[in-house]
């Protein structure tokens, strides 16, 4: 289980917007976070706090395939992604850098900025406390739950690899 | 037992097992592209605690988003890559000479039908167009696919549109593309594999059917394919020195969607601000004033963008209020268009030209815009700030199109010069 405090966003919020091409020659994460929405809201990142949640609507992170944009959300404190639907590319990145991404086609309706939304991510239950409404998704499949406990591609494949050869 | 489709087929030799619609497959990787962003592959590849390369033959390197290099960090992430390069005496690293990846792959006869390419781009789906199963990943998988030469892959819907007809003059497969996307929606392919199929595609040239994969991932598309046939044939075996069978029984396989398109009737098309599907026929927007015009990107910097450019502006001075940016997207191009008197004849008429590369489509260099500027580009997104400021607009549109802008200052309609 996990709660956070939600920002609300509309369709389509593209890789752009969630980290623009002109802050890419610099990968440090402190940078990054520092200009994570800034094209589509300039207060995100001056107001974000570890643990915040995006609910956003369909297709987020359309666009290209630069990890820095859930790279720079999970550097700016965010806890999970929650979308209508969500790019094919975005999705596997959200997952890869270890940031828990939920594809939720009602969730939109669910919650309004400021709220605060309730995760179950093995269950695939999503709760606003402060209405008490409910809705289920389908959990991402065991695999990738695994690589997202395990805090992301990388520590996942580095714990295979010290296990020893498959 | 029915043919299976394209992405099955692919998927299924890939994986070694019965690749079905949905499908989770561990599919082995025939080729493996990154560009700058190597530079973040290889921190995760050390971080996994990989040592080598599983296959260095299979893996393909080079800069072209900032090149050459635009800013001390853009030059420290590419001397860490060539160092690593040179290290492990990567065969196919090509350093910033040869221009942009989308391009350079095809000419180098790196890709073949029905290989399982991955990139680190999106635009990766470029390769479809030679009949390849191509995709873009992030830089953390592919460090994994460094490593392993594996990666998990759902096997993905087929959406298969057939294109009829004949196009018009002064039309071409940018319009068609920038059509489609407009009509479907950003998402309206999301995940799904689609087939470009009908006698307009096979009129096509490769460069032109290249358009058509490259800007399937404006819509959501996990691959973008023209079905190989004699053309690809013989554009394959001018770069591979030998001729390869090719097997398309996936043409009669059951496709999930079907649409059908019409071109005969079919007008420059122009994508608005600030999203790729937001689609006009120029009409609606000839006249604004422009104050910079493009011509280049993996969609349309190849030979016949720029003849097609050259073809509307030989003999003509761009307008004194645009500045004309010609990028041409490979080294050979750039030979090619300068032999073939096309260099001489766009800088004649004013044009700008630049080093082959992304040049300014990313909005890293080279012609960056400012705030309340607007650009007609041939690129293939015109998302908020991506050639420059937040409040700058990208519009785009094709070769042609963006010629006869740069001409009058204004978006115009090549067909009414
Ligand atoms: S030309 Fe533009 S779209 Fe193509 S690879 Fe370069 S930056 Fe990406």
């Amino acid at each position: 289980m996990m709660a956070g405090r939600v920002w609300r966003y509309g369709d389509h919020i593209n890789t752009d917007l969630i980290i623009p091409g002109r802050y890419l020659d610099n990968y440090d994460l402190k940078h990054l976070a520092a200009h994570a929405m800034e094209d589509v809201d300039v207060q995100f990142a001056k107001e974000v706090r570890p643990g915040d949640i995006i609910v956003a609507g369909r297709n987020f992170g359309c666009g290209s395939s630069r990890e820095q944009a859930p790279l720079a959300l999970k550097a700016a404190g965010v806890a999970a992604v929650i979308a209508g639907s969500v790019s094919r590319i975005f999705y596997r990145n959200a997952v890869n850098v270890g940031l828990p991404i939920i594809v939720c086609p009602e969730a939109a309706r669910l919650f309004e900025q400021g709220d605060t939304a309730e995760i179950d991510l093995a269950q695939g239950v999503l709760r606003n406390p402060r209405t008490g409404a409910s809705v289920s998704f389908s959990p991402p499949p065991a695999f990738l739950l695994q690589i997202l406990q395990d805090g992301g591609l990388v520590p996942h494949l580095r714990k295979r690899m010290e296990a020893g050869p498959r | 037992m029915p043919p299976m489709t394209f992405a099955q087929k692919v998927l299924s030799r890939a994986s070694g097992e019965k690749a079905n619609t949905g499908d989770i497959v561990n599919a082995k990787v025939d080729l493996a592209m990154s560009h700058e962003n190597s530079a973040l592959v290889l921190r995760s590849f050390r971080e996994i605690g990989a040592k080598h390369i599983w296959d260095p033959r299979k893996v393909v390197m080079l800069f072209d988003h900032r090149i050459p290099a635009n800013t001390i960090k853009a030059a420290e992430g590419h001397k860490e890559v060539r160092t690593f390069a040179r290290a492990e005496a990567l065969p196919n690293f090509y350093d910033l000479g040869e221009g942009i990846c989308h391009q350079v792959l095809p000419e180098k006869g790196h890709v073949l039908p029905e290989m399982l390419v991955v990139g680190t781009d999106s635009h990766t789906t470029t390769y479809g167009a030679l009949g390849a199963f191509s995709t873009g990943i992030g830089a953390t998988e592919m460090a994994a696919v460094w490593a392993t030469g594996e990666i998990w892959m759902k096997v993905p819907e087929t959406m298969r549109i057939h294109l009829r007809g004949k196009l018009p003059p002064h039309v071409c497969s940018k319009d068609v593309i920038l059509h489609i996307i407009g009509s479907l929606g950003s998402d309206g392919a999301d995940y799904k594999c689609v087939e470009f199929v009908g006698d307009t595609v096979s009129r096509m040239s490769i460069a032109s059917r290249m358009v058509m994969s490259n800007m399937s991932i404006e819509m959501g598309a996990k691959a973008g394919v023209c079905y190989p046939d004699r053309k690809t044939q013989d554009w394959l075996s001018s770069r591979t020195g030998r001729r390869l069978e090719i097997d398309t029984s996936y043409q009669s396989a059951e496709a999930d969607e079907e649409l059908e398109m019409d071109v005969e009737e079919l007008e420059p098309q122009v994508a608005c601000p600030h999203t790729v599907d937001n689609v006009v026929p120029v009409g609606k927007v000839e006249g604004m004033r422009i104050d910079q015009a493009v011509l280049g990107s993996c969609t349309n910097g190849r030979l016949e963008d720029l003849a097609a450019a050259e073809g509307v502006l030989r003999g003509n001075r761009v307008s004194r209020d645009v500045r004309f940016i010609v990028v041409p997207a490979s080294r050979e191009i750039y030979i090619e268009a300068a032999e073939k008197g096309i260099l001489s004849s766009l800088a004649k008429a004013g044009a700008v030209i630049v080093n082959p590369g992304c040049g300014p489509c990313l909005g890293a260099h080279q012609g960056i815009l400012a705030a309340g500027e607007r650009c007609i580009s041939t690129t293939n997104r015109n998302f908020r700030g991506r050639m420059g400021s937040p409040d700058s607009e990208v519009y785009l549109a094709s070769p042609e199109t963006v010629a006869a802008s740069a001409l009058k200052g204004v978006i115009a309609d090549p067909r009414r010069l």
